[in-house]
């Protein structure tokens, strides 16, 4: 509907109320319209062999929020980011998948190119690149470099002023990051935790419109978890969209403005943090993977959800007894 | 003690030679592709031999050399983009097949009977068709010289111990230029620069004052060409120091590292490995000029084992270094026949007859190599922290 | 017994050294015999103000000496040159341009027919230039229609592919398991080649037990390689970049270690000429109908332990997935090392065999045919046995019939490699190759 609604200005988000505005007033169901969404896609399927892993009929992403993307391993998450950042390629690529970013097609588009629009990803394997320093993992990540242009290259005037600005950009998000120490270091010496920080860090230097990123948290030791959890919340403030992968539901529980579920590469759910979590169809797709999964709230373990979960269990065991009965005289 | 000399001599009248020098330029260019950029291009002969071609079918031809210099650029400018199209956005094994089937049809194509007047065939192209423009150029004069006048034999009349203590403080020389280069910071700062250069000259004018080897002027092989082929190998140095220092070096070892990580930045990946693969096949038609300036444009000379030798000299020297490639190929060349003549010499032929310590040689280098990138995969400049091989 | 072959292997050296010395002296022995009409009266060289053309006079029976050829230049100058013993003639030019050759068929013996009498060369300095001119006996017969020329060359495709199957399986299987492209390969084909000439021409062991004994012997230097190199190299954690160039550095040594040891020369596995038999429009050699039942027995045996056996299933698991397969309780090194041994055993094979139906191995032989090995595993599929099976002799076909459908004879191999990188444009994951993981 409203389509072209302007860019909230800087700082819009860091007021709770404008993030509710646009999280409330339109039903919470999976494929939800947003007010201004910055990513919208529609039907996107990926398979694997006979597997489909991702299957995805439409989503859309509400600018200037965190959106977490929740869901069970191999749910298709990571999958998904794939797909939507030009790493991977639809098997409906050409039949109807379509997806856009910021009014922009871009279902045809390169990796590459995808990132210059604006919409910046991490991975959930790090790649650090563990050869090079810190420093030039940072500088990498800067765009539109004249430095890059071959020709220009062999010219230190024509590239040496814009060096140095970036580097004084990159020294300022090290230091956020807790990695200012680290800068002429490799980058092959980090701690596991200190190269998803080193990634998204190096993410954030070409300015992305939009970050996605797949489990920063994952590895980093809680103090920083907190700090880093302020760091996201702050680019939200800026004005910067975040979809991140997160298994923690503390943590998603903690920053996450809105929350979409996948689960076996379909979109369950869609809603807040505590709709999402309280909704069946998502209790569903956890405990069916994952009878222990933590959802993060043990209130949320109603007794409605645990008498549930009593009942799919009996039905599975017996199910089985039926088949192994069944099986038995042979 | 004179056999030794007569060894010592070979090896710097090998590790002169504008054919060493033709090599370290085409490692200077493998450098871009494998060390800096972790292209496995296994056709840098390939592209020596499509720049050799552009060259002498040129000039063969009545044509002027410098338009012979751009057909043979302009040859392996094409070559890189027909070969890096179909390969450069697939997994690295396949640049590597793809490379040297190429080199290899370049070469079935050129020895062709049916292009006998463009190639001369199996039997190459003499150099005597293409050579003389650029004698002509020589400032050199005629006749022959040595480098410096002033040698070990106005010294004592060249006594042993002249020649022994001379010796020695070249191999401390050159370990020492060698260690200042692994520390990094040879050339950081005026001072530190001045005394590498001063060490570099003093090395050089030792040499020459221990092995004086006259050559030609101008002629086929003479210090004309030895002249241009060096001074073309320190640009070629310099031009890759100046590439590989800048943003855009950056982006070929971020490539070599992991490629979907600097996608994922927003660069075009593959743009930056075609520049890559372009300039360093460019190199290896400047190698390929050179190399056959001495000699003649011979395909089978120029095939697979020329590749393989520039690996060699690349990874002894020290992939993802300035000065590796020539460090590497002079080594190289200077050790092959420092083993073949010191068979030579000191085997007796009833166990090794002449052919066979040539081949004998080879043997070496081929052990060498494997040796090498077992235990020492950085070579002798090498940062073995910076140099994994991820391909 | 003994004393019997020393003396015949003595007679082989003394006959290779006649005929070294005969090819040596063949120019001088030229330069004599045509002297008398010869103007210029030496072996042509070209030099840079001097340019020539030469050619040699044959039927398909042998060469034909004394036969006179007039040479006119531009100005309409002839000069008469007569062939040599070996039916080779030169001529000078000293100047560059058009010259016409003509044969003076007076001179040629009786019931001879001139196919091509005329031929006009433009000569340049520093390069000789062939003056080819044809000349037939009279019952010979141009009847080997396109359709037998096809027919024989698919046969020869086919006894071609075989034998890159043999070694191209094994390539990819180790491909498959370990992921290295063994670029040592071409050495032990050419391996089984040499050890054939030790044990059968030197040492006159029987040529089947000779065989199986080289194949024996292949084996073991798969196992002994994978035992002092490869495995630990595997252990160390070395790269597989770095164990590619390893296995560079292996067959230039290899290569020089042959030619230090045979020469340069191509040496035999059997003296005799091997008996050839004509089934319908095809010839062929017996020992290469042998060799192509031993090829398609041996692969379908080894098609059969791949699918089959425990062993063989074991192989495909840590081809497809090396991880997993461990994790799954295959002994990997047990299974790489196998495959070492049989990959190395059957590239002695393909060399034996290669060496029989082509009258011959050089130290290069096997570098030759490396290209089309890796064209054969990358037309397949990358790492996919069968595919490596179907890509060699689809190579093999390709290799022996594009001459026939007009791809001149120089190019055969380049064919092969074109179509190889045309492929690749158009499905990189080979014939039979799945796409690979992304991400
Ligand atoms: N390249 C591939 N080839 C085959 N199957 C794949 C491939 N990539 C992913 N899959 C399968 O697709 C499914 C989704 O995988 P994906 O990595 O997207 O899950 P995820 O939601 O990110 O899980 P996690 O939370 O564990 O990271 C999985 O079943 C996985 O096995
Ligand atoms: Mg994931």
């Amino acid at each position: 509907m409203s389509d072209h609604m302007t860019q909230p200005a800087v700082g819009a988000m860091a007021d709770p109320a404008a993030r509710l505005a646009l999280t409330s007033g339109f039903e919470a169901t999976p494929g939800a319209t947003k007010p201004d969404a910055i990513l919208r896609v529609d039907n996107i399927v990926r398979q694997f062999g006979g597997m489909t892993a991702v299957d995805v009929q439409h989503l859309e992403v509400q600018r200037g929020l965190i959106t977490a993307l929740i869901g069970p391993n191999g749910a298709g998450k990571t999958t998904f980011f794939n797909l939507i950042t030009g790493f991977d390629k639809p098997t409906t690529a050409g039949k109807g998948a379509h997806w856009e970013f910021d009014g922009r097609t871009i279902d045809k588009t390169s990796a590459s190119s995808v990132a210059r629009s604006g919409m910046v990803r991490t991975f959930q394997l790090t790649k650090a690149l563990s050869a090079m320093t810190v420093i030039d993992n940072m500088m990498l990540g800067a765009q539109d470099q004249a430095g890059e242009n071959l020709f220009k290259s062999m010219f230190r005037g024509t590239w040496g002023k814009q060096e140095k600005e970036n580097e004084a950009k990159a020294d300022e998000l090290l230091a956020r990051f807790k990695l200012l120490e680290k800068k002429h270091d490799y980058a092959g010496s980090l701690s596991g935790g200190q190269r998803k920080l080193l990634e998204m860090a190096r993410a954030l230097m070409s300015d992305p419109k939009m970050i996605m990123l797949d489990e920063p948290m994952a590895g980093v030791n809680p103090a920083l978890t907190q700090s880093l959890l302020g760091h996201i919340q702050n680019l939200r403030d800026e004005g910067m969209t975040v979809l991140f992968v997160e298994h923690d539901m503390h943590v998603v529980r903690h920053i996450s403005d809105w929350v979409a579920v996948m689960a076996e590469g379909r979109l369950v759910a869609e809603g807040s943090a505590d709709t999402v979590m309280s909704d069946p169809a998502v209790i569903d797709a956890y405990l069916g993977a994952h009878h222990d999964t933590d959802l993060g709230d043990d209130a949320l373990l109603t007794d409605e959800a645990l008498e549930e979960l009593a009942e799919e269990v009996a039905a599975e065991d017996a199910v089985r007894q039926a088949e192994e009965e069944a099986e038995g005289p042979k | 003690m004179d056999t030794i000399q007569f060894i010592l001599n070979g090896m710097m009248r090998e590790a002169l030679s504008p054919q060493t020098a033709a090599v370290a330029i085409a490692v200077i260019g493998l450098n871009i592709h494998f060390g800096f950029t972790g292209l496995l291009n296994m056709g840098q002969s390939g592209f020596m031999l499509l720049g050799a071609y552009g060259f002498a079918i040129s000039i063969w031809h009545g044509l002027p050399m410098i338009v012979g210099v751009l057909f043979g650029f302009g040859a392996a400018f094409i070559f890189a983009l027909v070969l890096g199209a179909p390969t450069l956005k697939l997994r690295g094994d396949y640049l590597a097949i793809v490379t040297i089937s190429a080199a290899e049809i370049i070469r079935y194509v050129g020895r062709s009977a049916l292009l006998v007047d463009f190639t001369g065939s199996a039997q190459g192209i003499p150099g005597s068709q293409y050579r003389t423009p650029f004698a002509n150029l020589s400032f050199f004069g005629s006749g022959q010289f040595t480098l410096i006048p002033f040698n070990y034999t106005d010294v004592a009349d060249g006594a042993a111990w002249v020649r022994i203590i001379g010796w020695l403080v070249a191999i401390a020389v050159i370990v020492l230029i060698v260690l200042r280069f692994r520390s990094g910071g040879a050339f950081r700062g005026i001072a530190q620069a001045a005394g590498m250069v001063g060490l570099l000259v003093f090395g050089l004018l030792l040499l020459f004052f221990l092995f004086p080897v006259p050559q030609q002027s101008t002629g086929v092989n003479g210090w004309w060409v030895r002249f241009v082929a060096w001074i073309l190998v320190a640009v070629s140095t310099l031009v890759v120091y100046l590439l590989v220092r800048s943003p855009w070096g950056r982006l070929l070892r971020g490539i070599r590292e992991d490629e979907d990580a600097v996608r994922s930045l927003g660069k075009n990946v593959f743009s930056i490995k075609m520049q890559a693969l372009i300039i360093g096949g460019l190199f290896g038609a400047l190698g390929g000029i050179v190399y056959v300036l001495p000699a003649s444009v011979q395909p089978d000379s120029m095939g697979r084992s020329l590749t393989f030798f520039c690996y060699t000299a690349l990874l002894l020297g020290g992939a993802a270094t300035i000065f590796g490639p020539v460090l590497g190929s002079v080594l190289f060349f200077a050790a092959r026949i420092g083993i073949k003549y010191t068979a030579a010499a000191y085997v007796p032929d009833s166990i090794m007859n002449n052919q066979q310590t040539e081949q004998f040689s080879y043997i070496v280098v081929g052990v060498a190599l494997m040796l090498i990138v077992i235990f020492r995969p950085q070579g002798i400049l090498g940062n073995k922290r910076e140099l994994r091989f991820n391909v | 017994m003994k004393s019997r072959h020393v003396v015949r292997e003595r007679s082989v050296a003394r006959g290779v050294a006649g005929l070294i010395l005969a090819l040596l002296l063949a120019p001088v022995l030229a330069m004599i015999s045509s002297g008398a009409a010869n103007a210029v009266d030496t072996l042509c060289l070209p030099s840079p103000d001097k340019g020539c053309i030469a050619g040699t006079i044959r039927t398909e029976d042998g060469p034909l000496a004394d036969v006179k050829l007039t040479i006119t230049d531009e100005a309409g100058t002839a000069t008469e040159v007569t062939t040599s013993d070996t039916g080779k003639w030169n001529f000078q030019a000293d100047t560059e341009g058009t010259y016409v050759v003509k044969v003076d068929e007076s001179s040629l013996p009786k019931d001879l027919d001139v196919a091509t009498g005329t031929v006009t060369v433009v000569t340049k300095f520093g390069v000789t230039k062939p003056g080819l001119l044809t000349i037939r006996t009279a019952n010979y017969s141009d009847s080997t229609s396109k359709a037998d020329e096809l027919v024989q060359s698919t046969v020869n495709g086919l006894r071609l592919g075989l034998l890159l199957a043999l070694a191209s399986v094994g390539l990819s299987l180790i491909y498959g398991t370990t992921g290295l492209s063994n670029f040592a390969h071409a050495e032990q084909v050419t391996l089984g080649g040499i050890l054939g000439y030790f044990l059968i021409n030197q040492h006159g062991l029987g040529l089947w037990f000779g065989g199986l004994v080289v194949v024996l012997l292949c084996a073991f230097t798969g196992w002994f390689q994978d035992r002092v190199l490869w495995q630990p190299l595997r252990r160390r954690g070395l790269g597989l970049t770095q164990m590619m160039i390893v296995t560079i550095g292996l067959s230039l040594a290899l290569q020089y270690v042959y030619q230090y040891t045979v020469g340069a020369r191509t040496v035999r596995v059997v003296q005799d000429n091997p008996s050839v038999r004509s089934i319908g429009p095809v010839t062929i050699t017996n020992q290469s109908i042998v060799a192509m039942v031993i090829s398609v027995i041996v692969l379908a045996a080894v098609g059969y332990a791949l699918l089959r056996t425990r062993i063989g299933r074991a192989t495909r698991a840590v081809s497809d997935n090396p991880a997993l397969a461990s994790a799954s309780g295959i002994d990997t090194d047990r299974v790489i090392r196998l495959v070492w041994i049989v990959a190395m055993g059957l590239a002695g094979l393909s060399g034996l065999l290669y060496a029989l139906v082509t009258n011959g191995i050089k130290w290069d032989s096997g570098l030759q045919i490396l290209l089309l090995l890796f064209a054969a595993v990358t037309l397949g599929g990358l790492g996919t046995a069968f595919g490596a099976l179907v890509g060699a002799i689809v190579i093999g076909l390709v290799v022996e019939l594009s001459p026939v459908l007009g791809m001149p004879g120089d190019f055969k191999y380049a064919t092969a490699l074109l179509i190889l990188i045309l492929l690749l444009l158009v499905r990189p994951q080979g014939l039979l190759g799945k796409p690979q993981r992304i991400g």
